[in-house]
């Protein structure tokens, strides 16, 4: 029904047929891409539901819903395109755009696709999401029929509330190897066990020292072994969802939960590389691989400068990332790499630097397989970028209320925006100890960079860890400058020294 | 349709019916935003559910562009455009409007009737509003940029543009003009008269309250009239009429006389503004600890005899003091009772009141 009537006109089809081609003919490997036509409000809706045309119950798609729809009436933001990491890749094009908009959009979505399928860090993402998420929503409506939506949704909003603790590189970790039982019972009984030797060459087949070591190892296992969790561990949703005291339902809701956060974790961790290669494609292929038409060129520069508009005090990912994509295909081009170029002091002979080496396009590709956000600033992000983007940090001045540009060092300012990107904009917190105290109780230990935690929501967030641990639950942080643990217990918040 | 669904549970939980735990998060709080010259940032709702995330960052951050060292930045300005497929971002987001636009918001929202004038209705008060482009036009209101604009797109589509010389020149097809029409408004005038009691007993919590109500009070009337005179009265055992500067800032103490206030209201209206060609708007904003039963039923007699037939409306706001709330309100409601058609009457409790408060006011429609 939904299919028919928002059947592509021949004119968009023939346009999505031609991207397509040439998209492949210039090295892009997109999934196959079904694009569909939508209204405003179908959009919003979609985009409000993160992408997917259904999702489980909650009053969080309305309220983004309500976002979306009062941006879009009062003329603050439209959204141009939508397109979610599936295979097929599933894309919406908006009815009233243009057709240099649609262009465009067709264009830059085929950018998205081609990282979707390429990129590493899409590569443990389920690529069957749309069926997934649907699948989510039936088990949600299913259990809010069973159990009442009142306490399906209070769940789920406690569970949205620790959404955020799930450790981004664990689809990537092997699992830690279990102990054999062998294993165990050596480490429980703390002995070593010896090489079997004639006693004469005891001393030099199992030297002392080998000894002492092997035994400082099995103790130090053993003491492992007693803890809980045996390693601290990022990953505390699933943590809750394996220990925490929950009824069946609950633990399918959390699974929910944790499953969707994880399928959202690596498009913020390629936010800008991802805009950028998408951005980088569209303007390629609108200029020169599959040009507009003279007579659209106007109203498609109007809108690029839109998209890579520079907001004062914010940083804009289309525009951070295309540009220094643009800078590395330079580089690569006139051979700006290496150990030879990298050790010039001036930055007049850098850049002058010219060797006929052609190789920018390689990299970019290289780039786009390999790297995320962080690593691609890491690696890439250099003085001379700094430079002719006029990068700087600015400060809030307390005295004056405003803020004003505080630095242009580009040391600082790229250590600011690796530490902006670290853990996706999350603190790192880890659970180190399931049986605190010897009683049950949860340990959580937030490694302080700088940063405090928002207190009043720390305090709201170990009620809600209350709630499922059922247990008193401590963290360990940095308050005002001073080592603490708050703890709470079911009733009364507490603060501590440590 | 699912998201309706939502949309309504949210909603819910926005006006506190259900889930009232949840609406401590609600991250809206006060009706005013920022204020601008022209423009008013109101926030959109949003339910901000507590996670561990970093506090107060100290304000710095990352941007790009020219400028020294200490030159000012403005951060985090609205939305950007493009929005790809990922989730939004948490920070509560604020939108612009300008006033005439937040008059209509809150019509709407407090579903409030316009107003039916008094006084003359002649619509010779003429006025030019700008609204659109016309191909035609004196050259006094040519449009440079949509001029440019189009010659610039036939050069380039004409294959005439030359990249190291970019001479644009215009021809009479290119050429754009503002084009205007004449918007009648009708010449009605409004008085309001704001008055306040500042005894010792209204605290600073109180006035900010009273500064808020009267801020929608004025947006959404000068939004009904053309001109609009507003008068200042604060009283506690005698009356003055002050600027809106000080109405906002005084700290007065001492005993409250309310009769006091209307009977310089009274002497306003009679000097100034002759009840035949005003619509005059009364609201009184106290905590309604009068002095004495006497002086009650002097201004009740006030009232009745002389503002409220002058006056379109008499709005009586209490707020409640640290003291608790007076006896005011509950005598004016004794005379006037619920339904009289004049006078409005609200409870102020808190900030969160005010928008009940506004309903009440002006859900008259005079």
């Amino acid at each position: 029904m939904i299919r028919e009537k928002n059947a592509l006109p021949l004119e968009l089809q023939n346009i999505i047929g031609e991207l397509d081609e040439k998209s492949r003919s210039v090295g892009l490997n997109p999934f196959t891409t079904i694009f569909e036509l939508v209204d405003f409000k179908q959009l919003n809706e979609i985009a409000a539901f993160g992408g997917f045309p259904t999702r489980y119950p909650h009053w969080r798609w309305g309220m983004e819903y309500e976002k979306l729809s009062k941006s879009y009436t009062y003329g603050l933001s439209v959204i141009y395109e939508m397109v979610i990491n599936n295979d097929p890749c599933y894309a919406y094009l908006l009815r009233a755009n243009s057709l240099v908009a649609q262009k465009t959009v067709i264009a830059h979505v085929y950018g998205h696709s081609d990282f979707f399928k390429n990129n590493y860090w899409f590569c443990k993402s389920n690529r069957k999401m749309l069926n997934q998420m649907a699948n989510h929503a039936s088990v949600v409506r299913k259990l809010i029929d069973e159990v009442g939506q009142e306490e399906v949704e209070n769940f789920i909003d406690i569970c949205l509330s620790l959404e955020n603790l799930i450790d981004i590189h664990s689809p990537f970790k092997s699992k830690p190897k279990k102990l054999t039982d062998e294993e165990k019972e050596q480490a429980s009984k703390k002995h070593v066990t010896k090489i079997e030797s004639k006693p004469y060459m005891d001393t030099y087949i199992n030297p002392h020292d080998f000894l002492e070591k092997q035994k400082q190892k099995i103790i130090e296992q053993a003491e492992k072994m007693q803890s809980f969790p045996e390693e601290p561990t990022q990953d505390l949703l699933q943590f809750l969802g394996e220990y925490a005291p929950l009824t069946s339902w609950q633990r399918r809701v959390l699974a929910i939960i944790r499953d969707e956060a994880y399928y959202y974790a690596p498009q913020a961790q390629t936010k800008i590389l991802n805009e950028g290669w998408a951005t980088y494609w569209h303007s390629k292929m609108m200029t020169s691989i599959a040009p507009l038409d003279v007579s659209e060129i106007i109203d498609y520069c109007d809108q690029y400068a839109g998209v890579v508009a520079n907001q004062p005090g914010h940083l804009n990912p289309y525009r951070l990332g295309v540009e220094l994509l643009r800078h590395v295909e330079e580089r690569w081009n006139r051979g700006k790499f290496g150990k030879e170029y990298m050790e010039i002091d001036d930055p007049k002979v850098r850049l002058e630097w010219g060797k006929d080496t052609g190789l920018g396009l390689k990299k970019l590709f290289e780039i786009r397989t390999l790297h995320n956000d962080i690593t691609f600033i890491e690696n890439f992000l250099d003085e001379d970028f700094c430079h002719k983007s006029k990068m700087f940090l600015y400060d809030f001045n307390p005295r004056t209320g405003k803020y004003v540009i505080a630095n242009r060092d580009f040391s600082e300012v790229k250590r600011v925006i690796l530490k902006q990107l670290t853990n996706i904009g999350n603190p790192i917190i880890k659970i180190v100890d399931g049986n605190f105290k010897n009683r049950g109780e949860l340990l959580l230990h937030h490694y302080h960079d700088g940063d405090d935690l928002k207190y009043d929501y720390l305090l709201e967030c170990l009620k809600s860890l209350y709630k499922l641990w059922t247990r008193p639950v401590h963290i360990e942080t940095v308050v005002e400058n001073a080592k603490r643990r708050v703890a709470f217990d079911g009733n009364t918040h507490s603060i501590e020294k440590i | 349709m699912a998201m309706e669904a939502d949309l309504n549970r949210f909603h819910k939980i926005v006006r506190g019916r259900i889930k009232k735990e949840l609406r401590k998060f609600v991250a809206n709080g006060e009706l005013i935003g920022r204020q601008g010259k022209k423009t008013i940032a109101i926030p959109i709702p949003r339910i901000d559910l507590p996670r561990f995330i970093y506090g107060q960052s100290k304000g710095s951050g990352i941007g790009e562009g020219a400028g020294e060292l200490g030159d000012e930045v403005k951060p985090g300005q609205g939305a950007g455009e493009g929005g790809a497929g990922e989730q939004a971002g948490d920070h509560a987001l604020e939108v612009d409007v300008t006033l005439e636009e937040l008059a209509g918001i809150l019509g709407d929202e407090l579903e409030l009737p316009n107003i039916l004038e008094k006084g003359k209705k002649n619509l010779d008060n003429r006025n030019v509003k700008y609204s659109g482009i016309l191909k035609q036009g004196p050259e006094s209101l040519s449009h440079f940029r949509r001029t440019y604009r189009e010659a610039l797109k036939r050069s380039i589509a004409a294959d005439e543009y030359d990249f190291d010389n970019p001479l644009v020149v215009p021809v009479k097809d290119d050429k754009r003009y503002r084009s205007f029409k004449f918007v009648y408004k009708p010449v009605a005038n409004a008085l309001i008269v704001y008055m306040m009691d500042v005894s010792g007993s209204m605290g600073d919590e109180q006035k900010e309250i009273v500064r808020l109500t009267a801020f929608w009070l004025d947006t959404w009337l000068s939004s009904q009239y053309k001109d609009l005179e507003k008068c200042y009265i604060i009283h506690d055992a005698t009356a003055k009429e002050v600027t809106q500067d000080t109405f906002y800032r005084t700290k007065e103490s001492g005993g409250t006389l309310i009769s006091s206030a209307y009977k310089l209201a009274n002497a306003l209206i009679e000097e100034r503004y002759p009840a035949g060609q005003w619509n005059i708007y009364l609201f009184h904003f106290s905590d309604g600890d009068n002095w004495s039963g006497n002086d009650t039923s002097e201004c009740l007699s006030l009232l009745q005899n002389k503002l409220l037939p002058a006056a379109n409306l008499f709005c009586y706001g209490q707020v409640e003091s640290r003291y608790g709330s007076g006896q005011f309100l509950r005598d004016l409601l004794k005379h006037f009772g619920e339904s009289n058609e004049k006078v409005s009457l609200a409870q102020i409790k808190d900030r969160e009141a005010i928008v009940d408060g506004l309903k009440k006011f002006l859900g008259k429609g005079r």
